[in-house]
């Protein structure tokens, strides 16, 4: 479905990504861990159109799509939740999820609107609040209405950046419940993620980032199987209770 | 709502009652301007408030709006009824030719390139002898006749700019409440987040970006028939200053925060000239300068949001209370 071919990126000159490659199926929930730095959310950005890569490709479908711009990129079925959610603070919930669909509105305005209150069913915590300006809602509620943003635009291919930064535990199980049956209708997803307890909840194979380079890479068992590998690559263990 | 079904139409009654009312051409013609100012700054407000972009180059949109109905009037002969829509045409076509590479940028690019742009028009109008009249401009214009309708007195023409106004506004409180709409007000809010969400910011800036001058030209075609007679002292860079305080002053985002913002600084400048004699006698147009810059600076210091905010709070305006947005009709 997805696969990056030996791409670097370049924040001016600093080098974020090198060499990375990787492949991600259809209906697959794949979990990026890794330190501060280490070049995951620049990945999800190039994915999204947001940085162009120096060198190698990107292919969605067997169809090449490196720096390709964002617009284009939501058209092909990409969609991206950024680490600071970026909602639109001044507009309303229900503004918010119309956004998301932008680019498909104007011909299907009637399945938009089917497609949010589809969401405000996803995220029943929402319901009720579609007139409520999106700057209000609490730090839960807006993550919420960032995946729903995000799955509006009918993704293929779902980039999630950090969803569980600042959130309560229990909104972080309820977000990745729903990532989890999300991916069970087909969206592949990329989960960015330091709550390295919640991802491999959820993921199904795990890639480790350091320095723009992919130091591990396996299914969420083999992680979870190995303290070697949990102490090497995340400095830590990983208590299975917790993971389970 | 009850405010929205008696308020507004009284309040359009009563303006369409004015002419009747006052027999001052002065006062009627500080109408025309206003009217004419606010049409331009309808524009510069869609451009600064809802697609986060600055133009200092609007007085030369304005101008090239005039200049095309005097040219094409006094030079080729065109009947005036064509002459208009060219005259918003050409700044539209203008604005397409620079926004374009400009507006792919961020920040104040387009700010910068207008301001060039301000400059050079202003120039060629001066420097432009056989075609603009130089310094001294053009005379004779013909007033703009209609389908038999000739404009040709400051009532009709009072008319006709009030209720080509009130259309742009319906049209704009439609386009702001829009899937357009909406989404040039998320670019104002975070360019960044809008292109996450898939919207072409470049595409929308470049259509605000047009259609402002589009509105300028159209104004600048209406002032030269209005005046019939054409120079360029009206569209230098202190214009397109003004029409920019007009859109801060009135408030940014507001539905009626362009119309406040015209009639502020135009009759703000009326009163200074007649009042500051009062006081300093012998006081020039340096005096006034002064005595408007304190001023706006003091409306800047208590109501930084502009004055359009005033009809947010008393819920005169489509717009909800400050800071809560425009409802989308699609709710």
């Amino acid at each position: 479905m997805l696969r990056i071919q030996a791409l670097d990126v370049y924040h001016g000159y600093v080098q974020a990504i090198r060499g990375l490659s990787l492949h991600a199926k259809e209906g697959e929930l794949l979990a990026i861990l890794g330190a501060n730095g280490a070049g995951k959310s620049t990945l999800l950005e190039t994915l999204a159109g947001l940085h162009r890569p120096a060198k190698g490709d990107i292919l969605l479908n067997g169809k090449s799509i490196a720096g390709k711009p964002p617009e284009y990129l939501v058209r092909q079925g990409i969609s991206l939740v950024p680490e600071r959610r970026e909602i639109f603070h001044s507009l309303s919930v229900w503004d918010n999820l119309l956004l998301g669909a932008f680019h498909r509105y104007r011909h299907a305005k009637q399945e938009i609107h089917s497609d949010a209150r589809e969401i405000l069913e996803i995220f029943p915590a929402l319901k009720g609040r579609e007139r409520e300006m999106a700057g209000t809602l609490s730090g839960g509620l807006q993550q919420m209405l960032a995946i729903g943003r995000g799955l509006m635009a009918r993704p293929k291919l779902l980039l999630l950046d950090e969803p569980s930064v600042g959130l309560a535990p229990m909104v972080v199980r309820e977000i990745m419940a729903t990532l989890a049956r999300l991916k069970n209708t087909g969206v592949t997803i990329i989960l960015v993620e330091q709550n390295t307890r919640s991802a491999l909840r959820v993921a199904d194979s795990v890639l480790i980032m350091e320095r723009g380079r992919i130091t591990f890479s396996g299914s969420s068992g083999e992680i979870m199987a190995d303290s070697t590998v949990q102490q090497a690559y995340l400095g830590r263990r990983v208590r299975p209770a917790m993971a389970l | 709502m009850w405010k929205k079904a008696i308020l507004r139409p009284a309040a359009v009654l009563l303006l369409f009652a004015v002419p009747l009312l006052i027999k001052s051409n002065y006062l009627l013609s500080i109408l025309i301007v206003i009217g004419l100012y606010t049409i331009i700054v309808q524009g510069l407000g869609i451009l600064m408030g809802y697609a986060g972009q600055v133009s200092f180059g609007h007085a030369a949109f304005f101008g090239l709006g005039g200049y095309t109905v005097a040219i094409l009037t006094t030079r080729f002969h065109w009947p005036t009824v064509l002459a208009l829509p060219a005259a918003a045409l050409l700044p539209g076509v203008i604005a397409a030719i620079i926004g374009r590479p400009t507006l792919k940028l961020r920040e104040l690019y387009l700010a910068l390139a207008t301001l060039g742009f301000g400059i050079l028009v202003h120039i060629a109008f001066t420097e432009g002898k056989e075609l603009t009249g130089g310094p001294s401009g053009i005379t004779g214009i013909p007033y703009l006749s209609i389908g038999g309708l000739t404009f040709d007195s400051d009532i009709k023409f009072f008319y006709l700019v009030w209720i080509t106004l009130f259309l742009i506004l319906a049209g704009i409180n439609n386009l702001v409440r829009s899937r357009v709409g909406r989404a040039l007000r998320a670019i104002s809010e975070s360019e960044h987040a809008a292109e996450n969400a898939g919207i072409d910011t470049a595409k929308l800036k470049l259509q605000a970006f047009i259609f402002s001058a589009l509105l300028a030209g159209l104004a600048g075609g209406l002032y030269a028939f209005y005046v019939t007679f054409i120079s360029p002292s009206p569209f230098g860079f202190h214009a397109s200053v003004q029409f920019v305080l007009m859109a801060v002053i009135g408030g940014l985002g507001t539905f009626w925060g362009p119309l406040l913002g015209a009639a502020v600084v135009v009759t703000l400048g009326e009163f200074l000239r007649w009042a500051v004699p009062l006081v300093i006698p012998g006081a020039g147009g340096e005096y006034q300068i002064i005595f408007f810059g304190l001023i706006l600076v003091l409306l800047m210091i208590f109501r930084p949001e502009g004055l359009g905010a005033l009809g947010k709070c008393l819920k005169l305006s489509p717009e909800k209370m400050p800071g809560t947005g425009i409802p989308s009709k699609d709710i």
